[in-house]
């Protein structure tokens, strides 16, 4: 597929403006209703917040250098994780790569000029920002206390932080959320281009219509549930309360009915980016295309049933954890294989390492471990044992630092000069991706060992024995650090001065890649027809010719 | 028509492009209600399976004529909005406005009757809190009744936010908007509407319903 290479683009005078330089007002990019211009304002917005996370990650990984609590005080603590988990769950994670990569490449990929509805696509990025600011105000007047979950009757009754605004901020982001899953899913089913039939879609919109299904289905359930609790909080009694004979369970149902398929939300596009990168970077047709898109659908049909694994110590009945067990262990079966299929794209392509590659790979290394280790969890002997231990925090962070955030370097370098039109500095990206990779692993793999021996999660005093664990993941914590900042300098520096990159730098297929960066307005020209299959890379062509000569 | 071309939006092809995409989103949209009523009807079932009695006993407390008549009114302002969607199609904006307006008026006295249904229990202290009056066989009402003023206020809501979208339509079809070819706003809140009529058909049986053919 060099063929695209060949063929020079036309130059910027003929087609219509880029989208950059369209408007340069700060009014023509709050009002905009391109998606591209969207796509990077959650792209500012959710950087933003990344950095306030990890702040507070940074200070709790301090305050766990020494077994003591010296450096915060519990409460303080307790607030810094609900901080982290809070922020980087529903203001980092969640929107990362469908807000932000979703949002630029689903319609340019799918040969359209915009998604379906436009202003709501806006619309949703206001409410992001609300329900984001609101979320941060609740933290500068004093924080809340009761973790990401929110767990009734602490929640609503006896905590004294601020959970009513905190649940406000997400109830708000979650409609930002419904907004988005209901654009894509409008959008996939309405405006591909002429001849782009389901199965000739790249894997990425298979990926982020599985992940619009479950945004558009599971998030209502969440706001319906934070509904309740606020309601409780403020109306002093309702159906967790268990004075009246309410349940607090019910509370955990439903939360975890949302924010297990919510894990899939986080990971299912981190997918999408992976299935793009591997065959570019290969130079191969994606192995068993069909395999992994029914996947994609599989995982998030299963999603909807698995969530009762995190409470197999609440009090629910053995049958009903038994039953859930199981269904989890039935969901890594997709999982699996996509990783095998990406394994199999692999196999005899003519691979190169360049930056997006590094962090593909990472990912589906990191990915396979955080999966295998939710095997571990979906056990429920072993699930009792590990519950609330630093076990748990290191498989999901496994998936979604390994998984989400590794995908979502990788996509933002691969596609940052479609964005801007630049290169970023190839050397600088490689070592990046290395430093976050060590640093990672240096980060989180000591957490499994330490919670495997019985480190509890959410304490900020500990047993010393625990301690070697715990500096060896301050200092890996440390070099993660170095790792995000390091592409933040060099991309920022590669707007200016980083090399042309062209139409396609990589010979990539795709249709974003058929029209200039960075896009015009409408992205295309004219509507692309499309008539062959995704993927159409070839290594060895000649190679290839000679076999069917001989055959 | 030039009526109609101003009506397409630039990123679509064809009105026809653009009336499937409306209709999917508006259908995408009511699955996403579904999901958002869900959580109290999983409440619901739920207490009413626990605490049957302290239901059945509390459900007999609320006023069926009001509920009743509630129906009535709905399912009636339904077939108006029916009929002003069919007036939309054929392009008799005229008809559209008289149809809209009989239905924003039956939404309206679906709201008087809540109100007044809602000052009985404000009277009878029925409305959980402070100043709730137990039932002495039913120790479990407060649930009932919490449900209760939870799922109809949330119905409430839709309600008004259904008379607001209405009063759109009847301005926008005043102003000639609509015509055969470009009727997608009235057919897509004729949806909501309907939506809105379905969640009250089985709120009603819910609430007034239980155990009460004796």
């Amino acid at each position: 597929m060099n063929e695209t290479e060949a063929v020079p683009v036309p130059a910027p005078a003929e087609v219509e403006e880029n989208y950059l330089s369209a408007g340069h007002t700060v009014r023509s990019w709050l009002l905009t209703t391109d998606h591209k211009r969207i796509g990077l304002l959650y792209l500012f917005s959710i950087i933003f917040f990344f950095a306030i996370a990890a702040v507070a990650a940074a200070i709790m990984r301090l305050e766990l250098l020494t077994p003591p609590g010296d450096l915060v005080l519990s409460a303080t603590y307790n607030k810094l994780f609900t901080l982290h988990g809070v922020i980087m769950v529903w203001f980092f994670l969640i929107p990362s790569i469908p807000n932000v990569l979703g949002n630029f490449l689903i319609p340019m990929m799918i040969g359209a000029r915009d998604v379906a509805f436009p202003k709501l696509n806006l619309l949703s990025w206001y409410l992001f920002m609300a329900g984001g600011l609101l979320a941060l105000h609740a933290i500068i007047v004093g924080g809340v206390d009761t973790g990401w979950t929110f767990y009734t009757p602490y929640s609503s009754r006896y905590s004294n932080t601020h959970t009513v605004e905190m649940a406000l901020g997400i109830f708000l982001s979650g409609f930002a959320s419904i907004l988005t899953g209901l654009n894509f899913i409008i959008t996939v089913h309405e405006m591909r281009a002429p001849g782009l039939t389901w199965f000739r879609l790249p894997l990425f919109i298979w990926s982020h219509y599985a992940t619009s299904l479950i945004l558009v289905l599971a998030t209502p359930v969440l706001a319906i549930t934070l509904l309740l609790m606020m309601l409780e909080r403020i109306w002093g009694l309702g159906i967790f309360d268990p004075r009246l004979g309410g349940d607090p369970v019910l509370f955990q149902h439903l939360f975890w009915f949302y924010s297990h398929p919510a894990v899939y939300i986080m990971i299912l596009p981190s997918m999408a980016v992976v299935s793009e990168l591997i065959p570019c970077f290969s130079r191969k047709r994606i192995f068993g295309y069909k395999f992994i898109a029914f996947a994609s659908m599989a995982i998030a049909v299963l999603g909807f049933v698995v969530w009762g694994h995190h409470m197999f110590v609440s009090g629910q009945s053995v049958y009903a954890g038994m039953i859930f067990s199981i269904l989890s262990f039935i969901v890594a079966i997709p999982s699996g294989i996509k990783v095998f299929n990406w394994t199999a794209t692999l196999h005899r392509g003519s691979i190169s390492f360049e930056t997006p590659m590094l962090y593909a790979l990472g990912f589906i290394g990191l990915f396979s471990l955080g999966g295998l280790t939710g095997l571990f969890l979906a056990a429920l002997a072993v699930d009792v044992h590990v519950t609330d231990t630093y076990f748990v925090v290191a498989h999901f962070h496994y998936i979604m630092v390994g998984g989400t955030v590794l995908a979502f370097m990788g996509g933002i370098h691969f596609w940052w000069p479609k964005i801007t039109g630049r290169m970023y500095p190839e050397k600088l990206g490689q070592l990046a991706a290395l430093v976050t990779f060590i640093g990672f692993n240096l980060t989180f793999f000591p957490q499994f060992v330490m919670g495997y021996l019985g480190m509890p999660r959410r304490y900020h005093a500990y047993a010393p024995e625990f301690q070697i664990y715990h500096v060896l993941s301050t200092a890996g914590a440390t070099i993660l650090g170095v790792g995000y900042l390091l592409p933040v300098i060099y991309l920022l520096w590669s707007l200016r001065h980083g090399k042309k990159a062209g139409a396609n730098p990589w010979g990539a297929t795709g249709l974003e890649w058929q029209t200039p960066s960075p896009p015009p307005v409408h992205n295309f020209a004219e509507v692309p027809r499309v008539t062959g299959e995704p993927y159409d890379y070839s290594p060895q062509e000649e190679e290839k010719k000679a076999e069917d000569d001989h055959a | 028509m030039p009526e109609t071309k101003r009506a397409l939006a630039e990123h679509f092809e064809t009105l026809e492009q653009q009336h499937q995409a409306a209709w999917l989103g508006m259908w995408t949209f009511l699955a996403t209600e579904i999901m958002f009523f869900s959580g109290l009807f999983m409440g619901y079932i739920i207490y009413r399976h626990t605490y049957f009695q302290s239901f059945e006993i509390a459900s007999r407390h609320t006023n069926i004529i009001y509920g009743t008549v509630n129906t009535a009114i709905l399912l009636t302002s339904s077939l108006t909005m029916a009929l002003g969607v069919h007036a939309a199609q054929e392009g008799r904006n005229k008809a559209v406005v008289r149809y809209i307006l009989i239905t924003i008026l039956f939404a309206a006295a679906f709201m008087v009757v809540k109100g007044a249904e809602y000052y009985e229990h404000f009277k009878n202290h029925e409305i959980p809190g402070q100043a709730f009056h137990p039932i002495p066989q039913a120790p479990q009402a407060v649930i009932f009744f919490y449900l209760y003023f939870a799922m109809t206020g949330l119905h409430a809501v839709h309600v008004m936010v259904g008379i607001g979208v209405l009063s759109v339509m009847a301005w926008l079809a005043a102003r000639q908007r609509f015509d055969r070819v470009y009727n997608t706003p009235v057919e897509l809140a004729g949806l909501y509407w309907h939506f809105v009529d379905i969640v009250w058909i089985f709120l009603y049986p819910l609430i007034y319903l239980i155990d009460r053919h004796t």
